[in-house]
């Protein structure tokens, strides 16, 4: 018993000492800073830009993100084509690279001096420090999540009710739309959520490419750190409050939708 | 699969190749031996082994008491598991420094220091070694061990004896995950740890530096070693993988 007891306390102290005592924090310094000083920098009209251009990046880049992530699963899970190891190995690659090394590589692509870059140049598009470059590196590093979901549970579905549904004259489309959709449908959105997750808290690929401009490059994340290198703790604190209550929305919705088989 | 070619594949192929002209310096070996650049390698891969080491023991003590264990709470606990997913880095760091900076309630002033790295990796990379090992353990049949203990084993000998080489697997494709996290961490850590070259200044926050600082192939000689770890994690964690479903294809 009492090893017991002692193999709880040190998982909960573990939790409250790294997660929950941190966390709470932001909590206390919003109130220890001034709620009327963390209000104005919430409002404040670059902080406002922030969290639209973050919204707008997120909007983009999770409805591609799930497209993709739907056909690479099926792709992955139901054919064989030459190369397939490659594409499991790249769509796993954002998971265990470091997302400024994603930025990076992006900014040596389209750069003044990379492969597209004079081109771009040339044409008058501007990808780099701009809203395209902030998206690229954004659906880059949230590429895996959908696809990781839904590769599992096509495999465990299997095919018997598509070839079924091929026999009785049913085409592709039809298919697809009837059969496969609905039957994985719940692994999509759980993908889908934690794409969202990981788009919204972009920080380190987005502050390579971005150039953090006030007011027209900078998200939400960027938002926070300009505020805490400006020394304004309460305006750091205070969008920092925000972004963790969004956080805590998706962890409950994560709750929500987790498939069963990874719920203890 | 073009999708995942321009997203993906054709800025890694950039990285490559830039890399191979090195810094303003030079080739890419003067990129990559310049001083600062090995101080951050070296830094990011002490305190990011130690993390993830960290997880391993304190993870694998987390997921048996969601799994063995049963208390008033539990399901909230292992909801709150999950949160480093589902919140922005730079926040986590954000509230690491406020409960270990200066402005601490509890007197522990850690901020600009490699323990403050430490201790934000752990935050950001909590979820791994749990996630792995709980699935396992559930699965787990406990008839072993009862016979084990019927034949008079210690409970020290049933966790090292039968429980710890099914876990095993499980243990080590968390660590390797949550080891290829930290090394890659940047959010959490650019804040809490002052970036100070030499001492505090990790691999991810020397290239963000360089690369502002317009010096684009000092940065990627850096990052395409970290590409590199990256490469070599996914082969290790396609490994254990591979060998932790072999019975299962037979």
């Amino acid at each position: 018993m009492a090893r017991r007891y002692a193999l709880r306390g040190i998982a909960l102290g573990y939790l409250v000492l790294v997660l929950l005592g941190p966390l709470s924090m932001v909590f206390w310094r919003v109130y220890a800073e001034g709620i009327d000083k963390a209000w104005v920098a919430i409002t404040d009209p670059d902080t406002i830009h922030a969290f639209r251009l973050t919204l707008l990046v997120t909007a983009i880049a999770v409805p591609l993100n799930t497209v993709f992530g739907i056909v690479c699963g099926l792709a992955i899970v139901r054919r064989r084509f030459p190369g397939k190891g490659l594409v499991n190995a790249f769509v796993d690659l954002p998971l265990a690279l470091s997302p400024v090394v994603v930025g990076l590589s992006l900014f040596l692509l389209y750069g003044r001096t990379g492969w597209f870059g004079p081109w771009l140049q040339q044409h008058g598009v501007q990808i780099l420090f701009a809203t395209p470059s902030i998206v690229l590196v954004t659906m880059f590093v949230s590429v895996p999540f959908v696809v990781r979901e839904v590769v599992p549970t096509l495999r465990e579905l299997g095919d018997t009710e598509e070839q079924a549904a091929r026999t009785l004259g049913a085409n592709g489309l039809q298919t697809f739309f009837r059969i496969t959709l609905p039957a994985i449908r719940w692994a999509v959105i759980y993908g889908v959520i934690l794409t969202t997750a990981r788009c919204l808290g972009e920080y380190g690929a987005v502050a390579v490419v971005s150039g953090s401009i006030q007011g027209k490059t900078e998200t939400a994340t960027l938002r926070v750190q300009e505020e805490y290198e400006n020394l304004n703790m309460a305006g750091a604190y205070g969008i920092a409050l925000v972004l963790a209550a969004i956080g805590l929305v998706v962890l409950a919705l994560m709750l929500r939708f987790r498939p069963k088989e990874e719920s203890a | 699969m073009t999708y995942l070619g321009v997203v993906v594949a054709l800025p890694i192929a950039a990285l490559v190749w830039s890399s191979r002209s090195g810094g303003v310096s030079g080739s890419f070996w003067d990129a990559i031996t310049n001083p600062e650049a090995v101080a951050a390698l070296k830094l990011t891969l002490a305190v990011a082994a130690l993390a993830a080491l960290t997880n391993a023991v304190l993870g694998t003590v987390t997921a048996w008491v969601l799994v063995r264990d049963d208390f008033r709470g539990k399901a909230l606990v292992n909801a709150v598991i999950d949160l480093p997913f589902a919140l922005p880095t730079i926040v986590a760091g954000l509230v690491v420094l406020a409960l270990y900076g200066p402005y601490s309630p509890i007197g522990v002033h850690l901020a600009f220091t490699r323990a403050a790295i430490w201790l934000a990796l752990l935050f950001v990379t909590l979820p791994f070694v749990v996630r792995t090992v709980q699935p396992v353990l559930l699965e787990l049949d406990t008839e072993m061990e009862e016979a084990a203990r019927s034949l008079g084993a210690s409970e020290r000998t049933v966790f090292f004896r039968i429980v710890f080489p099914s876990i095993l697997p499980g243990i080590l494709s968390g660590v390797t995950m949550a080891f290829a996290r930290a090394v890659g961490e940047i959010g959490a850590v650019t804040i809490i740890s002052g970036n100070q070259p030499y001492r505090t200044e990790v691999a991810s926050v020397f290239i963000l530096n360089r690369s502002q600082a317009g010096d684009p192939g000092g940065a990627a000689a850096v990052a395409v070693v970290l590409l590199a770890i990256s490469f070599v994690v996914l082969l290790a964690v396609g490994a254990l993988r591979h060998r932790a479903t072999r019975y299962e294809r037979g």
